[in-house]
């Protein structure tokens, strides 16, 4: 009994004080706006992601340091199709359904990803777009989900909803950093959790995704957006009698020109 | 100047879409047609989700419409009988165009249905519209006149069962006849957002056999009511109507549309029917190559 408690000490004892020689710096992020609003005037928006690292004594260690900052939208089940030549015409054949598409996915680093973690690192924390996550559901073939996700990627891509930037973290004297990721002003409203990752050695010390963005629409837009999801018949008959309206005063106005 | 709409979920420039709006009310001042053929597809063309576009485009048709029906209505051009049939017929086939989309886009077919459906109908009412009006002009200028076209209804319209007269269209033709018509188009302006009206024109006089003075102003009065039930419909099931780019597009189509209608004066109306022809077939072959053509998207995304 003794020996075993002896044994569960000394398995203890050697952590903290491993923990002592080499404590972990802290990341200090932070973001330009907490807060997006969709108004009429939106059009996007650019985040500025920053923040400090605190080494231990003040003392930024030998070596280069790493930072990626990752941004994520809300995740969202989807049917991803896929056009086929059928017949001499282009039409929806395959499709996949994916549990948990990201709707915007940015990532940012300070060098390539392939070149600051390895392959199983950069999975686990689902870095860069190759790396996506999209949980498919039934029976596929990896291949083909590879395929999909593939044509996801680059659709999102090309919409400016999925954005991947090497180089575009700025680290200055190892110890303040800072990222620009552009959001396209076809986001959905939601909850974008921002996660910077501090990476030494190809290893990640520091994960941190305690910095939210909330995207929401506000005033006329919200107004508008509840109105038509909530009170369809009172929208409905709203739309047509400002379209009836608009009709007849035009038609009003140019008589008496 | 760019302007969010709330519902498409997107920011667009405003000037586009009043001058896309705008274009597309001249073309309907001129030659008595909504429009909507041609505002859904440069909607989606100009990056719009196609459920919106077509939602937004009927509620555009309305506005578009309403004056015309105004007009026609002051110079007795409305036959109210035949309108109110049509326009029965319509309710009815919104409804069941609304049912007719959810399958479809459950399905996945939605957007190669509408396209296959514009490539069709237009590519085919446009050919139409090209030789009858290419006739009329070569007639013109060898200075024959055409033999003129003797007013009848279909042989299969007088099968129909059961009569009814129609004192302004001067017909005696079974309701069921226009009441077909009618839920046809108005399947169309659910699905493709368009009024109906290149297809309407058309049907009642070479199909029904209306008298020519009532077969525009009733076209008008049906498209009127079936797009005012298209946008309840669309408000009710696929909530895609987006007042805010339906409005832009009104400002621009509703003074676009008494420009065109000051210009349709000025213009000969065979030179004029040749040239709505030409839009329409281009519109075609454009959907068409839309369907042959390798799409720049292949894969799209729907939301569940």
């Amino acid at each position: 009994m003794i020996a075993r408690w002896l044994l569960i000490l000394a398995l203890l004892l050697p952590l903290p004080a491993l923990a002592q020689t080499v404590v972990e710096p802290k990341l200090v992020p932070d973001v330009s706006q907490r807060n997006i609003n969709i108004q009429s005037r939106f059009t996007g928006a650019e985040l500025l992601l920053f923040g400090a690292i605190i080494y231990p004594r003040g003392v930024a260690p030998e070596g280069q340091v790493d930072v990626a900052v990752v941004l994520r939208g809300p995740t969202r089940p989807i049917i991803l199709r896929e056009k086929q030549k059928v017949a001499g015409i282009w039409v929806n054949a395959e499709s996949i359904d994916f549990r948990s598409a990201p709707a915007y996915y940015a990532i940012a680093s300070s060098r390539p990803i392939d070149k600051i973690v390895d392959a199983r690192t950069a999975a686990i924390y689902e870095l860069g777009l190759k790396r996506l996550q999209l949980s498919p559901t039934g029976e596929i073939q990896t291949s083909e989900v590879r395929r999909f996700t593939n044509g996801l990627v680059d659709l999102n891509r090309r919409d400016g909803l999925f954005a991947e930037a090497a180089g575009a973290v700025d680290i200055t004297d190892q110890v303040l950093y800072r990222a620009r990721l552009t959001i396209p002003s076809s986001v959905p409203e939601g909850r974008y959790v921002a996660e910077t990752l501090l990476i030494r050695n190809g290893r990640v010390i520091v994960a941190d995704d305690s910095v939210v963005v909330e995207i929401s629409k506000t005033g006329f837009e919200r107004f508008i957006t509840i109105m038509a999801q909530e009170y369809g018949l009172l929208y409905g008959a709203f739309a047509v009698l400002i379209s009836l309206f608009l009709g007849w005063f035009a038609g009003y106005v140019f008589r008496r020109l | 100047m760019d302007i969010y709409l709330p519902i498409a979920g997107l920011s667009v420039n405003i000037f586009v879409i009043i001058l896309l709006g705008g274009a597309v009310g001249m073309l309907s001042g001129m030659f008595g047609v909504g429009g909507g053929f041609l505002t859904t597809p440069l909607l989606i063309f100009y990056g719009i989700p196609p459920m919106v576009a077509a939602a937004s485009a009927s509620t555009q048709v309305t506005g578009a419409s309403v004056s015309g029906v105004f007009a026609h209505m002051r110079r007795g051009g409305v036959d109210f009988h035949m309108g109110a049939v049509l326009v029965a017929g319509g309710l009815l086939g919104t409804i069941f165009g609304a049912v007719l989309f959810e399958v479809l886009e459950a399905w996945g077919q939605i957007d190669t249905v509408i396209n296959i459906l514009y490539t069709v109908l237009l590519g085919s009412i446009g050919g139409m519209m090209a030789k009858e009006a290419w006739q009329s002009v070569s007639a013109t200028r060898s200075g024959k006149p055409l033999p003129a076209r003797k007013r009848r209804h279909h042989p299969l319209v007088a099968n129909l069962p059961g009569r009814w007269r129609f004192y302004r269209s001067g017909l005696y033709i079974s309701p069921l006849a226009p009441l077909i018509l009618g839920f046809l188009t108005g399947i169309l302006t659910m699905l493709l957002g368009v009024g109906g009206g290149f297809i309407m024109v058309p049907a009642m006089l070479y199909i029904l056999g209306m008298s020519a003075n009532v077969v525009v102003g009733t076209s008008l009065f049906q498209i009127l009511f079936v797009t005012m039930s298209s946008t309840m419909v669309h408000s009710l099931t696929t909530r895609a109507v987006d007042i805010v780019l339906a409005v832009f597009l009104l400002i621009g189509s509703v003074t676009g549309a008494q420009i065109g209608a000051r210009l349709a004066q000025r213009m000969r109306p065979d030179y004029l029917r040749l040239l709505l022809a030409a839009i329409v077939l281009i519109v075609a072959l454009r959907m068409a190559l839309g369907l042959g053509w390798q799409p720049d998207e292949i894969y799209t995304v729907q939301f569940l």
